[in-house]
């Protein structure tokens, strides 16, 4: 007890500052506006990048969602805390995770890129952050009334591997089949030509932000949603520090590299469809709070043996592909056409699974 | 008498959920938490003393730990 410092209120918001420096800085050496480490948006560019959507100007194998799982898997052995478990309804996970990602797309963002948003004066981000916590107070009248997705079973070490052998999979592709200039297609991997997949920060940047993250947030536990869902359920304020150093940190930052631009209209990747950033982080709130963590939480948990977050991580990376292909993401042009329905269709079916997945317990 | 909450297996929130419960609508004096990752032991325990109980003991076990609360 007491040994871990990263676990505790000062821990969490230390990793909030990490977060909130790093991600403008990552912009400033070439991510995307306002993305500087965004997971939903990222894990888009990496289901881009494999093809599972031809969305040509978001497709790019993203090394900072690489190093998160990596990272985290390196602290959780270091510090003998991985633990390979999978079986709370994996298939309820994957579901949450393809309507979470339609969700974060309707919006452009993840609970961080929200926060980054914010942070360089977005103002869509406050509609955005409105939706994703009135979703996760929804999420918390079921955690109430009983919602349970069931017990993990642990099981043989290696399950918790795949998703981190995955990754780095993912790093091998990308180092066989690097980037040729005004090639929309290296080997298997799509490079986007324009838009946000061809803005990204030099490969070993971008890695080593990543493991940094990574490392720290899985010791810290790191978590948006969880910094919402408990501030509401138990009045706690633990999380909820890490996530404010977030926001205040990356302001800082951007206030200091001239990235801090005040307004609603022409926000790098954004639509000012008020309604639908708070219907869309609504949606994705709502999938993160049954599923139990934010999209950099669910890494974390994956790298440190979870497998049913690793099932979680791939129901959003096949969401990403589903939100393209079908039109349902949102684009700075506004609403993809078939992306209001997906938003209506995702909250029935979170309804579906918070009303009946209950359990009394033991 | 001591009752034990098996958290163990049960992902975020619900050992927490599980252990506010039982200090609010229980009697006994003491309370035995089981759970199976550090994040939950860390969890049950920040939650134990914002009611104004006591972590008396956390014992290492093999599937994970064992919190032992007293109430106050």
């Amino acid at each position: 007890m007491g040994k871990n410092w990263l676990a505790t209120r000062w821990g969490v918001i230390g990793v909030g500052v990490l977060i909130g420096v790093m991600a403008p800085l990552l912009q400033y050496w070439g991510n995307p506006g306002n993305m500087g480490v965004c997971v939903a948006c990222f894990e888009r560019d990496i289901s881009g990048a494999l093809g599972f959507h031809r969305a040509s100007v978001v497709q790019y194998m993203r090394p900072e969602i690489i190093g998160f799982v990596l990272g985290s898997l390196m602290a959780a052995y270091l510090f003998r805390e991985y633990r390979s478990r999978v079986g709370s309804a994996p298939i309820a996970r994957f579901v949450l995770g393809v309507f979470a990602m339609i969700g974060a797309l309707v919006f452009l963002g993840c609970p961080w890129r929200a926060a980054l948003r914010l942070a360089g004066g977005d103002g869509n981000a406050i509609l955005g952050l409105a939706g994703l916590s009135f979703g996760i107070w929804v999420g918390t009248l079921f955690l109430k009334s009983g919602y349970n997705l069931g017990r993990v079973q642990k099981t043989h070490a290696s399950v918790g591997w795949l998703l981190p052998l995955t990754m780095l999979g993912f790093l091998a592709l990308m180092l066989i089949f690097p980037k040729v200039p005004g090639e929309a297609q290296s080997g298997v991997l799509f490079y986007s030509q324009t838009g946000p997949g061809s803005m990204y920060a030099p490969l070993a940047v971008s890695l080593a932000a990543g493991l940094l993250i990574g490392f720290a947030a899985q010791r810290s536990r790191f978590c948006t949603m969880g910094a919402v869902r408990d501030l509401i359920l138990f009045r706690q304020t633990h999380l909820f520090g890490g996530f404010v150093a977030l926001v205040v940190f990356a302001f800082i930052t951007n206030l200091v590299l001239g990235q801090f631009h005040p307004g609603f209209a022409d926000q790098p990747v954004a639509h000012t469809l008020h309604l639908w950033n708070f219907a869309g982080m609504t949606l994705a709130g709502l999938a993160f709070a049954l599923a139990g963590g934010c999209p950099g939480r669910q890494l974390f948990l994956a790298g440190e043996g979870d497998g049913d977050a690793a099932v979680f991580v791939m129901g959003m990376i096949v969401g990403a592909g589903v939100a393209h292909n079908f039109g349902l993401a949102s684009s700075p042009a506004g609403l993809g056409p078939y992306g209001a329905a997906a938003v209506i269709v995702g909250m029935a079916v979170c309804l579906f699974i918070g009303f009946t997945m209950r359990q009394t317990g033991r | 008498m001591a009752v034990t909450i098996d958290a163990r297996g049960l992902s975020c929130p619900q050992p927490v959920l599980a252990t506010l419960k039982e200090i609010k609508s229980g009697s006994d004096p003491e309370i035995v938490i089981l759970v199976d990752t550090d994040t939950s032991k860390e969890n049950v325990s920040r939650a134990v003393e914002s009611q104004g109980c006591t972590v008396k003991a956390v014992q290492s076990e093999e599937e994970g730990y064992k919190i032992l609360v007293t109430r106050e």
